[in-house]
């Protein structure tokens, strides 16, 4: 034993990190990790991008909502993708970007922090979810100077303080705190529009869910890229509320009712 | 410079496999009993910081005896294995045979290369789906010898008198506060102290739970299980 080999134990046992564990053992299975290695040479790939996600807060914690559209350039790429992904029981990604690597990048924080659970036996911090995600955000940085832009928002409610919180995100990893809302992807500034007019302190849920969709339907009126609801296939925008008790998908029922209601009554106007 | 001396080989590995018993002996055992909705793993550890038994995957569970540094080596090797994998594949690629296979393998080379064997035996539980897949418990020893049981397990200090116990006791279908009683009966079969809630480590793979079937029995819920039945 070298002398310094005893402290390798708190090196290693150290990380708690699933995305550290990938670097040093399966690097190829990292996403961007082929951009890293000298490829993608060439124009901008032509790839499907998520359009519209928005979180809010209300009265119990906060609401995470998006359209269901993927788009490439002027065509629909997907009607039906998910773009709120559940991240562990008290936090959820809206992904806004191109759709692949957000996908996986999801995919790779869900693992994150459950693998940081079950190591370390205890959550991370909603701070420390929040910080994560941003490393992963600016390790995606190569990729993103080709084009593959991933800038999610994420919300979660946090345990310690007792509130729901959101993050927003820039392409370099930065995190920004949002203390009301915010909206992304190419609808999101007409979604931010509305959510000004509409949002208030502590408002209750059903009132959130509903601010939440009329700004998810403002912005698919004023961006072509935002998919609306499709009421003839079936298709809703995701909704999800995030509290203490965890996180709850509101139905597709729920959602087409409040839709139906909000329509009408612009119908009248 | 002077000549080792020689020792053979069967001497050395008498010598190993004995070293490696005695200190899992020294330690307290372990349960595992298949119940009605999984399998119930059940620890005499008054440590509530410090755990026996943990959650590596959806349907995979981890219980070790021995040295407390040794499997939580172990179990953190676990359960990146197990993230590994499902992230390159999917989740229900993940599979309790795979992990034990490595267990085995990993126990075995550290028995025959390392001057000290790993002081530890491991549990590797997964639960069937309520479509009729069977639970799944291996049982593996510092030497990377494997097993595969059926309905019960028992390892650490005297686990064959607690073998013994479950044998003649050990009925289909119990629920889970019969299997928790049966299993803490077991557990006391060696020594001559009641074993209340506060020494006990107790989680089930519950397969009518949502994707992660690990869950952890508080004291609180033990205690009325505990009490529950018997009058």
């Amino acid at each position: 034993m070298t002398p310094d080999a005893w402290q390798g134990a708190f090196e290693s046992r150290s990380s708690a990190s699933f995305v550290d564990h990938l670097r040093q053992t399966a690097p190829h299975l990292l996403p961007g990790a082929e951009l890293e290695a000298g490829g993608g040479e060439g124009g901008k790939p032509s790839v499907p991008h998520g359009t519209t996600v928005l979180a809010l807060r209300y009265r119990d914690g906060v609401v995470i909502a998006g359209d269901r559209q993927a788009s490439e350039g002027y065509q629909v790429a997907h009607r039906r993708i998910e773009k709120i992904f559940k991240s562990d029981d008290l936090s959820a990604v809206g992904i806004a970007g191109a759709a692949g690597p957000a996908m996986e990048m999801a995919r790779l924080f869900q693992t994150e922090l459950e693998h940081y659970e079950k190591v370390e036996g205890e959550n991370l911090s909603l701070d420390g979810k929040a910080n994560r995600l941003g490393q992963m955000i600016r390790a995606n940085l190569p990729m993103a100077m080709q084009g593959l832009v991933v800038v999610p928002i994420f919300a979660g409610f946090d345990d310690r303080s007792g509130v729901g919180r959101l993050f927003k995100y820039d392409v370099t990893g930065g995190r920004y705190e949002e203390t009301d809302y915010f909206a992304q992807g190419s609808g999101g500034k007409d979604a931010r529009d509305s959510l000004k007019k509409r949002f208030r302190r502590d408002m209750p849920k059903d009132d959130a869910v509903r601010a939440a969709l009329e700004a998810l339907l403002d912005a698919a009126d004023e961006d072509l890229g935002t998919g609306g609801p499709d009421f003839q296939r079936g298709i809703y925008p995701t909704v999800k509320t995030i509290s203490r008790s965890g996180i709850t998908d509101l139905a597709d029922d729920d959602v087409r009712r409040h839709l139906e209601a909000i329509l009408s009554e612009r119908g009248r106007n | 410079m002077p000549l080792p001396y020689y020792v053979s080989p069967e001497q050395m590995m008498k010598d190993k496999a004995e070293y490696a018993r005695k200190g899992i002996s020294r330690g307290k055992a372990i349960v595992a009993i298949e119940y009605r909705d999984g399998i119930l793993l059940v620890a005499e550890n008054p440590s509530t910081l410090l755990h026996k038994i943990s959650e590596i995957y959806d349907r995979i569970a981890f219980a070790g005896v021995g040295k407390y540094n040794e499997f939580e080596n172990l179990r953190v090797a676990g359960v990146r294995h197990a993230d590994v994998k499902g992230y390159s594949y999917s989740r229900g690629d993940v599979s309790a045979k795979a992990l034990a296979n490595a267990y085995s393998q990993g126990l075995g080379n550290i028995f025959t290369q390392d001057i000290k064997p790993f002081e530890v035996e491991v549990l590797v539980c997964e639960v069937g789906d309520s479509n009729g897949s069977k639970n799944e418990i291996y049982h593996i020893l510092y030497d990377g010898t494997i097993e595969d049981e059926k309905n019960y397990a028992a390892m650490g200090g005297q686990s064959d008198e607690i073998r013994r116990y479950l044998k003649d006791n050990f009925k289909d279908a119990l629920d889970l506060a019969a299997a928790l009683q049966l299993g803490v009966r077991a557990l006391m079969v060696t020594q001559n102290k009641t074993l209340t809630e506060r020494d006990l480590e107790v989680a089930v793979l519950d397969r009518n739970k949502e994707r992660r079937k690990f869950r952890r029995i508080p004291a609180e819920v033990l205690n009325q299980l505990l009490a529950s039945g018997t009058t």
